[in-house]
């Protein structure tokens, strides 16, 4: 390993700047290494697929909902069916922000996440890049975490792509303006706004859980879609268990069971206590399998 | 950064590679760690949290009911968890449905903010609350849900119940101006009608504390980070199926805090009431402001009256109909509306007889077909001096329907039951 770190430069796809740094890279390398895989994974035809799908989930909801209120009925039924905040939307354009956000959260969010994660280690072995990579003087703690950040900021930028995408169909489709919190008090349009953000970087900090879980599960295999198809499965596999009653004991350490929580930002006062214990089992699930793929990943033999 | 050895050692000899074999499981101890830390955090927390009971200056089972008594906590703002474990059978789907007959059916006139549409839910499993009070004039009382949100506003006499899932809100003037059943019952206070604070029920039980019932102080405890005197109340008479209840109370400002009733068979408690968080500061004026938002359905108070007439036989329906349907009422209230009430024994071992002029329930033996079976299935055929009947139990409230339309119900045990049957006859 530590030769292979020392040698000379080869044709991989890594960062170009790397042959200046030498033996012991600097944080500017780093930062240079983990552009560079943002800017490969962001190019990727099915990273851009992926953020096109979510980009049209809003727009779907949106559409339906327009439609069904045009006769003047009340969206979801009336009977508060349907996901989170749809009877809303109708007369604020902003809530379709918080719907499209619920409607994604369960699985396309999780599931673009964990095609992104478990593409990280196990798609650049499956391609017979993981040599090449490691062969610049990265190390794998460093490309780890690279990996990870990469997956980290994937979640951001997908969690966006919907607020955005919902936030432009709402504009278009319905009335913007003051609102009504859930608790049935006001806030102006700026400060629903800020909320709007707040939510997404919640529902994007909801996903760092199943994103260093995917990242593991890269780190297991060779094989890309396996590591995928892995992920994915667990994130349903989780979901139901989430669902069992008789499960109720376990169910406040599945990484999915305290999602929703961020309705509770249109709280008013702000319900913090869900909100925190999510962010806590999110820090935990990342530290327990950030912690297991790198025990794998600076043991593992690399063979591809 | 050299995570292992072998690549630099040029001879391979097997004692290396068990080495370095070792040097890699090695580093599975540390998520391993994280885990049993975490884990290690999770279980002793709340042991710790909880050992440290306050050291407070005694003081009677009298003065502490006084102060309860004197307690006058105008501006309070907090957080509510109230579990509830009747034992009730589950029912599943049908209790949801019953919940949207109650409130008239959700696509006829109903509204699902109609505030006893939201009484089921509360009949079981555990919710958060979150009430705010500013004097006798401003009080809110909100349902957290998943992802919405059920408040009942009070602000003047202006009555609000506004249900965030269906964006829809119920609106009544206060009952003040209306019939004098209702006046009086408005002023008494709002918070009178909220059965869900701490103090609305410590009071229901301390009315009862008579002849028959215990009281004692029992230790202090921490409640919502104040120091807090437990109050225990215990029935002194056999047959009843209350085992104790426990009120904490503040002990600063003698407002109960936690309320919790346990059965006398044991196990959980069946209502475990009390603050999580608790603020005795003004809550920002803004809290009791409330207009409907655009688009939101709002039925008006009166309205659902002419919609659902009382006395239609539906007891449910019936109790919809009534004047102070803004409030969620009590099971008091639910008996109040049969006819021929009779309440027999006193105490903790009163027990409710009425007769519903019927013919009963329906049972297997009775030809009632699929339905009796049904409800044969949820209760316990029973037989004595009085004929026969069926008994349906919960963990706290037993009822006895005669074959002959005699209702008994009460917190007693079965037995209780069928003596106070067999006397009646």
């Amino acid at each position: 390993m530590s030769r292979a770190e020392a040698a000379e430069p080869s044709a991989a796809q890594a960062a170009p700047e790397r042959a200046a740094a030498g033996r012991t890279p600097s944080p500017l390398w780093t930062l240079g290494l983990l552009g560079n895989e943002l800017r490969t994974t962001l190019r990727r035809w099915r990273t851009i697929a992926l953020l096109g799908v979510l980009a049209a989930v809003p727009v779907l909801v949106g559409i339906a909902v327009k439609i069904e209120t045009s006769d003047g009925s009340s969206a979801g039924g009336g009977g508060g069916e349907g996901p989170a905040f749809i009877a809303q939307i109708t007369n604020n354009g902003l809530f379709l922000v918080f719907t499209a956000l619920a409607a994604t959260l369960p699985f396309f969010l999780p599931m673009a996440v964990g095609v992104i994660a478990g593409d990280a280690i196990a798609g650049e072995a499956n391609a017979g890049t993981l040599r090449y990579l490691l062969v610049a003087p990265a190390g794998r703690t460093r490309l780890l975490i690279t990996k990870y950040a990469t997956t980290l900021a994937f979640c951001v930028i997908a969690t966006l792509v919907v607020a955005t995408s919902a936030l432009v169909v709402g504009a278009l489709l319905f009335p913007l303006g003051e609102l009504t919190t859930i608790s049935g008090t006001r806030i102006s349009f700026g400060e629903g706004l800020g909320r709007a953000l707040l939510i997404a970087l919640i529902v994007a900090a909801s996903l760092i859980g199943v994103a260093a879980l995917g990242l593991f599960v890269s780190t297991l295999t060779n094989s890309g879609i396996a590591a995928m198809a892995t992920t994915v499965g667990l994130l349903i596999t989780v979901q139901i268990l989430d669902q069992i009653p008789q499960l109720h004991a376990i169910q406040p350490y599945i990484f999915s069971h305290y999602w929703l929580s961020f309705a509770d930002l249109m709280r008013d006062p702000v319900y913090w206590d869900d909100l925190i214990r999510n962010l806590e089992l999110q820090a935990l699930y990342a530290a327990v399998f950030g912690a297991a793929a790198w025990a794998r990943f600076t043991a593992k033999d690399i063979t591809a | 950064m050299a995570p292992y050895g072998s690549d630099d050692s040029t001879t391979e000899d097997e004692a290396d590679d068990r080495g370095s074999r070792r040097q890699k499981a090695a580093r599975y101890v540390v998520p391993v760690a994280v885990v049993g830390v975490a884990a290690a955090t999770i279980g002793l927390v709340p042991a710790f949290a909880g050992s440290g009971d306050p050291d407070l200056p005694d003081v009677s089972a009298q003065q502490l009911i006084e102060k309860i008594a004197a307690s006058d906590v105008q501006q309070l703002s907090g957080t509510v968890k109230i579990s509830t474990d009747l034992g009730l059978p589950n029912l599943g789907g049908l209790e949801s449905s019953l919940g949207g007959a109650a409130s008239g059916g959700r696509d006829g006139s109903g509204s699902s903010a109609d505030p006893s549409s939201k009484l089921m839910e509360l009949a079981s499993g555990t919710h958060t609350l979150r009430v705010a009070s500013d004097g006798e004039d401003k009080q809110k009382l909100s349902l957290l849900d998943k992802a919405a949100e059920y408040s009942v506003i009070h602000n003047g006499d202006e009555v609000w119940a506004y249900d965030s899932a269906s964006n829809e809100a119920y609106h009544m003037k206060d009952a003040s101006d209306a019939s004098s059943d209702s006046a009086e019952k408005g002023t008494k206070g709002r918070s009178q009608d909220v059965p869900a604070t701490p103090k609305e029920l410590a009071e229901e039980a301390l009315k009862a504390s008579d002849d028959t019932t215990s009281v004692t102080v029992d230790g202090t405890a921490r409640i919502a980070g104040r120091d807090a005197y437990k109050l225990l109340i215990k029935p002194k008479q056999s047959g009843s199926t209350v085992g104790a209840i426990s009120v904490a109370v503040d002990a600063k400002t003698g407002l109960p805090l936690k309320f919790t009733l346990t059965p006398a068979s044991g196990g959980a408690a069946v209502i475990d009431a009390g603050f999580t968080k608790v603020d005795f500061s003004r809550p920002a004026a803004s809290t009791f402001d409330f207009s409907p938002p655009k688009g939101a359905k709002v039925t008006e108070g009166d309205e659902l009256e002419s919609d659902g007439p009382a006395g239609k036989g539906d007891a449910r329906k019936g109790h919809v109909g009534k004047g102070d349907k803004a409030r969620p009422g009590s099971g008091e209230d639910l008996g109040k509306e049969f006819q021929g009430l009779n309440v027999i024994g006193e105490g903790w071992s009163s027990i409710a007889r009425f007769d519903t002029g019927g013919e009963g329930l329906p049972s297997e033996s009775s030809g009632g077909g699929d339905a009796g079976r049904f409800l044969d299935s949820l209760g316990d055929q029973v037989s004595g001096k009085f004929g026969s009947g069926t008994v349906f139990s919960t963990r706290l409230v037993n009822a006895l329907i005669t074959d002959d339309g005699k209702v008994y119900a009460g917190a007693v045990t079965k037995d209780a039951l069928v003596k106070a049957a067999n006397a009646a006859k």
